[in-house]
């Protein structure tokens, strides 16, 4: 019987992957061939979603992107051995998007059976916590501390260190709380692997959990992911019968139990104190640090908040040692980031790799410029709150610190492209509307500037006074950047600012006209 | 299909997940999954339940997007507004489901079929522009697919 492989990450349904399922179904009934479709995650390369890949003697083979008016003549040409077709990929692991990744988190995604823990374990999962538990507590976070592994949310704090707060901190209970907010436009590596490896996010907060004596785990997930919810509901339902999780995991004596709560469309709530207000049923206020939520977290315990990203990258550190993350990378940006391609470019998707690769090549090489085939204007990198940066620095390293110096940040890793067609006041614009939606209200440079910042930049588009204007919109975002609690008024100042510097001739189009 | 709203119905909702520890969210998800909305009348009750104020339950309530008061029409249609998708020309796309629509974002078509929803990214953004109907995820949508779309779910 021939195996085929068929994704059912969001992203591969959004453009037809059940229904391409369900046509090999019912035409592999109608020709009487035995066929074994099996449902994976996706590999990530977007653009050819939905791609197919058939198991053959030489690997599995890719096809794609695969329409349900293509599925008769992708059985004439024979693909269940690897026949040749328009839609032919070849062998996926050679395919140059993928072949030129270093795919340590993303090791498994696209390939097993998400709900499969057979698969799980028969494709090296589980091997970190074996390791895990013979190192103990101490050992673990030693581990993390050595391979240089910095938050993968958006602000980048060591883990380690914030594993050996937690682990120092006294109290009855400790948790884990990952979070699964995954707020940021732009970005979808969170959701790939919730829905395409979820044991390995299991898996990441069950060594968490042994590392800083917390017992209790939660995945705080955002209500727009539905398929990711469903996925995960099962997943932790698996786990708990095949013992990753429950009363002593794998047999160690440690107990590490998680649940799943859901969000509710609210941005902010992906800021940490803010999401342990959620969890703890009220509103999404920021609460002012100190104290950390190592300190005092959820419900005034101890509690490690990650992303889940950051927990993901735990299992194989700790399989293959400090030293082997430590080594990708540069500067003190260490180990791999999974970018993630959108917006208009011709190959969006995610691509893993060790920090270090220029915006440039990231950009034109890796995603190929545009889908729409014009020039590329603008980048905005790290989400709604990332700035928009020019071809002119474009070699710019795909670095935190790098990032950092030019008024920017890499954040969870959301590339976004434009084409010339941009209208960068618009862009700037919609960044201040966006923090006046989301604003949680607590302070006021926020609540007050983002109104105030979203009005006068629609007066700019206007044309009124434009000059004078610029200036409030630059003294606003002064006092937002300085004077909020934390970093959606914070950090809003970065795309504005950015679009304003870097693109002035859009702020002066009325004028011009 | 969700169902109207009885006293009986939302008090056996709310019991049953009332003993969640920090059961608020919960509870708002569950009566929003079963009725379409968490109606005004589910407040008080709610409040009991949890041993708190009306206003804090109100609170919450407000300052979470995904919650209605009101019911919405027979689809929810969710189109992301944000930066991948605006990039691949979301403002026309949001503009063509508004006019097809006969509403603003935030109502419901004056036939009762679609409530036309803003949301800020579903993780599509390699396959933007993109929307949830029902749950069900779409990408690459054109002014065209979008139409057709709405059309089928107005059937
Ligand atoms: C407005 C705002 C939104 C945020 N949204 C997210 C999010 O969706 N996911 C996330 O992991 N971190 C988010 N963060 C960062 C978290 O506050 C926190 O730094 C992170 O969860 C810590 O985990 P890490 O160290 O593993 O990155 C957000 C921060 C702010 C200020
Ligand atoms: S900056 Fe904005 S979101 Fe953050 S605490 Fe202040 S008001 Fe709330
Ligand atoms: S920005 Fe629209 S799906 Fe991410």
């Amino acid at each position: 019987m021939t195996r085929i492989y068929i994704p059912c990450d969001s992203g591969a349904l959004a453009v037809g992957a059940d229904e391409v399922a369900a046509a090999f179904e019912s035409a592999a009934r109608r020709r009487q061939i035995p066929l074994d479709i099996v449902r994976t995650g996706s590999r990530g390369l977007y653009w050819l979603e939905p791609m197919l890949e058939v198991e053959t003697a030489k690997g599995r083979i890719a096809y794609g992107p695969v329409a349900i008016a293509d599925v008769e003549s992708l059985l004439d040409s024979g693909i269940l051995s690897g026949g040749v077709h328009r839609l032919r990929l070849g062998v996926a692991e050679e395919i140059p998007f993928l072949k030129r990744q270093t795919r340590l988190t993303f090791a498994r995604c696209g390939i097993v059976q998400p709900l499969s823990i057979e698969d799980y374990r028969a494709h090296g999962g589980t091997a970190g916590l074996r390791r895990a538990l013979a190192m103990g507590p101490a050992g673990i976070v030693e581990e993390i501390v050595q391979s240089g592994l910095r938050g993968r949310g958006g602000a980048g704090f060591p883990t380690g260190i914030k594993w050996k707060t937690a682990r120092e901190a006294e109290g009855a209970q400790k948790y884990i709380v990952c979070n699964a907010d995954e707020g940021d436009s732009g970005t979808y590596a969170d959701r790939m692997i919730m829905e395409g490896d979820p044991f390995l996010l299991i898996e990441g907060m069950v060594i968490a959990g042994i590392a800083v004596g917390a017992t209790r785990g939660y995945i705080y997930l955002r209500s727009e992911y539905p398929h990711a919810r469903r996925i995960l509901v099962a997943a932790i339902a698996a786990a708990q019968r095949a013992n990753l999780l429950g009363k002593s995991v794998a047999g160690s004596g440690f107990d590490f139990g998680i649940e799943l709560c859901v969000g509710a469309g609210a941005y902010v709530c992906g800021e940490e104190t803010s999401l342990l207000e959620s969890l703890e049923g009220r509103r999404g206020m920021v609460r002012a640090k100190p104290p950390l939520p190592a300190h005092h977290g959820l419900f005034g315990m101890p509690t490690v908040v990650n992303n889940v990203i950051s927990l993901a990258s735990v299992p194989s550190i700790v399989e293959r040692g400090a030293t082997f993350y430590r080594d990708f990378g540069m500067g003190r940006s260490r180990g791999t980031m999974p970018i993630q391609l959108g917006g208009n470019v011709r190959h969006p998707g995610l691509f893993e790799a060790g920090f270090g690769l220029t915006l440039g090549e990231i950009v034109d090489d890796i995603g190929g410029g545009t889908a729409s085939g014009r020039p590329v204007r603008a980048v905005q990198v790290g989400g709604p709150l990332g700035a928009y940066f020019p071809r002119a620095l474009f070699d710019t390293p795909f670095d935190y610190e790098a990032f950092a110096a030019h008024d920017g940040m890499i954040g969870h890793g959301g590339v976004v492209v434009f084409d010339d067609t941009v209208d960068m006041a618009r862009q700037a614009h919609f960044a201040m509307e966006f923090c006046a939606l989301e604003s949680c209200g607590k302070c006021t440079p926020c609540r007050i500037g983002a109104v105030r910042g979203a009005e006068t930049i629609a007066r700019i588009r206007k044309g009124e006074r434009i000059a004078e204007n610029l200036m409030l919109v630059e003294d606003l975002c002064n006092t937002m950047k300085y004077g909020s609690l934390c970093a959606l008024g914070g950090a809003v100042p970065y795309p504005v600012m950015s679009a304003i510097r870097h693109f002035p001739e859009d702020f002066r189009r009325v004028a011009a006209e | 299909m969700t169902e109207p709203w009885t006293k009986d119905r939302g008090l056996e909702v709310i019991r049953a997940h009332q003993h969640i520890e920090a059961a608020t969210l919960p509870i708002l998800h569950a009566l929003q999954d079963a009725f379409g909305c968490v109606p005004e009348e589910a407040i008080p009750l709610i409040a009991d339940a949890l041993n708190i104020s009306r206003a804090e339950v109100h609170g919450v309530i407000s300052f979470y997007h995904e919650f209605r008061s009101k019911p919405p029409g027979r689809h929810v249609l969710k189109l992301c507004r944000a930066e991948a998708c605006q990039a691949m020309g979301g403002d026309i796309l949001a503009t063509a489901a508004e006019a097809k629509l006969s509403v603003h974002f935030g109502e419901t078509s004056p036939d009762g079929a679609v409530t036309l929803e803003p949301v800020y990214c579903l993780g599509l953004c390699a396959c933007a522009p993109s929307a949830l109907l029902d749950g069900k995820p779409l990408g690459r949508l054109d002014r065209e697919r979008l139409e057709r779309i709405i059309e089928g779910a107005a059937r």
